[in-house]
């Protein structure tokens, strides 16, 4: 943290710890996003092995056959079910759509743009991504 | 006498003790910040700055803290209290439920000394969005009218007009921790009160401010600065029904 401007930094913006579910869900979004980036570019990679013939295809395809190879592909099917179901969530959001009625208000403050329709749609992106991660894991490793 | 006794007796049996640690840092001559510790007697009611003055009073005159109301309203004691931005006026020291209590300077702005830190920046980003009822006419003139509202155009802004301008929104904002150039919660919650006045005429100008890429676009619904927010202004509402307008969701 520079004193210059005092600010907080990257650690301060990916500590999910301080702010509840809410900052969690952002944590995770932008971990997904950056996940998904990262399996989006090896991806290309993966699949311009084809020019190397069908020897050389078949050669990188058995990476994916290892343990940790199906443990990777289990992290991205995790990343992407979270991505996609949290992105819809957050979109809504973006829109103004389900994050409350402006009014005067009462003590304590509960934000109402933290709702429990946010909530339920964080915790059902979480259940998702760890239902599909499962069923991912079964498929894989029950050949 | 003996019932003066036993009350002083009692009040001194209900007093316990903290550990306050005091982040100390003065740019002028320090590399870098370090915390002070003081042992502070507290009752249920005491608040943190009321801690923070006692050490100033009988311990360290030299800590640097800015304060005025002491009851929630001029936003001057913005402070990282155990690692989240609240009033050191409004926060109980029997509430944060800690033997140690940590304040240091909020994060996301300058520090000037100890817990004392600049606003500067905070009221270019609010001036910035132009934070007056824009129109062509005024109530100012001898024969005009007071412009009308009613009560359900009032509930459209008014949880928003509560704001002090604390700081608090955008010391604990994921997006300023790292974008020095990002308009922030605070201006951007303000922006829509005005936006949302039925009286106001000023909408698309103040659209096409926040309209840029350090802008509204920045804002990725965390909603940490709804959670601080002393006054219940909830600001990620404001900055989406923003959005909404610009992504057409909203007119």
């Amino acid at each position: 943290m520079t004193h210059d401007e005092h600010k907080e930094g990257i650690g301060g913006m990916a500590n999910p710890t301080r702010y509840g579910i809410e900052r969690v869900a952002y944590w995770l979004m932008r971990l997904s996003g950056l996940g998904l980036l990262a399996y989006f570019v090896a991806h290309i990679y993966e699949t311009s092995n084809i020019l190397r013939g069908q020897v050389g295809w078949n050669e990188f395809l058995e990476l994916t056959q290892t343990t940790e190879g199906h443990i990777f592909l289990a992290l991205v099917i995790a990343m992407c079910v979270f991505h996609t179901v949290n992105g819809v969530r957050v979109m809504l959001g973006h829109g103004g759509v389900g994050v409350g009625k402006p009014a005067r208000p009462d003590y304590p403050y509960d934000p109402a743009s933290q709702n429990y329709r946010h909530k339920i749609g964080i915790y059902s992106a979480i259940l998702l991504a760890a239902i599909a991660t499962m069923y991912g894991l079964a498929v894989m490793f029950g050949e | 006498m003996a019932q003066v006794s036993s009350i002083a007796e009692e009040q001194a049996s209900t007093l316990k003790t903290i550990t306050l640690r005091i982040a100390r840092y003065n740019p002028e001559h320090d590399d870098s910040s370090k915390f002070m510790e003081f042992n502070v007697s507290y009752e249920k009611w005491t608040t943190v700055l009321e801690a923070i003055l006692d050490v100033k009073k009988h311990h360290d005159h030299s800590v640097a803290v800015r304060y005025s109301c002491r009851q929630a309203t001029c936003g001057s004691c913005g402070m990282m209290i155990n690692g989240k931005p609240k009033l050191a006026c409004f926060t109980k020291i029997s509430e944060l439920n800690s033997n140690v209590i940590t304040v240091e300077p909020m994060n996301n702005f300058p520090i000037i000394r100890d817990l004392a830190v600049k606003f500067e920046r905070l009221f270019d980003t609010h001036q910035k969005i132009k934070p007056y009822l824009i129109r062509d006419d005024t109530e100012l003139e001898s024969d005009a009218k007071e412009f009308l509202q009613s009560p359900k155009e009032l509930e459209q802004y008014i949880q928003f007009a509560n704001c002090i301008k604390c700081g608090l929104c955008n010391s604990a904002c994921p997006t300023m921790a790292t974008d020095s150039s990002f308009v922030g919660p605070q201006a951007l919650a303000q922006a829509y009160r005005y936006v949302a006045d039925s009286r106001d005429k000023g909408k698309d100008s103040r659209l096409k401010i926040i309209d840029e890429s350090h802008g509204i676009w920045r804002c990725h619904f965390a909603g940490s600065c709804s959670q601080v927010c002393p006054k219940g202004v909830d600001p990620a509402m404001g900055i989406q029904f923003l959005r909404g307008y610009l992504l057409g969701f909203r007119s």
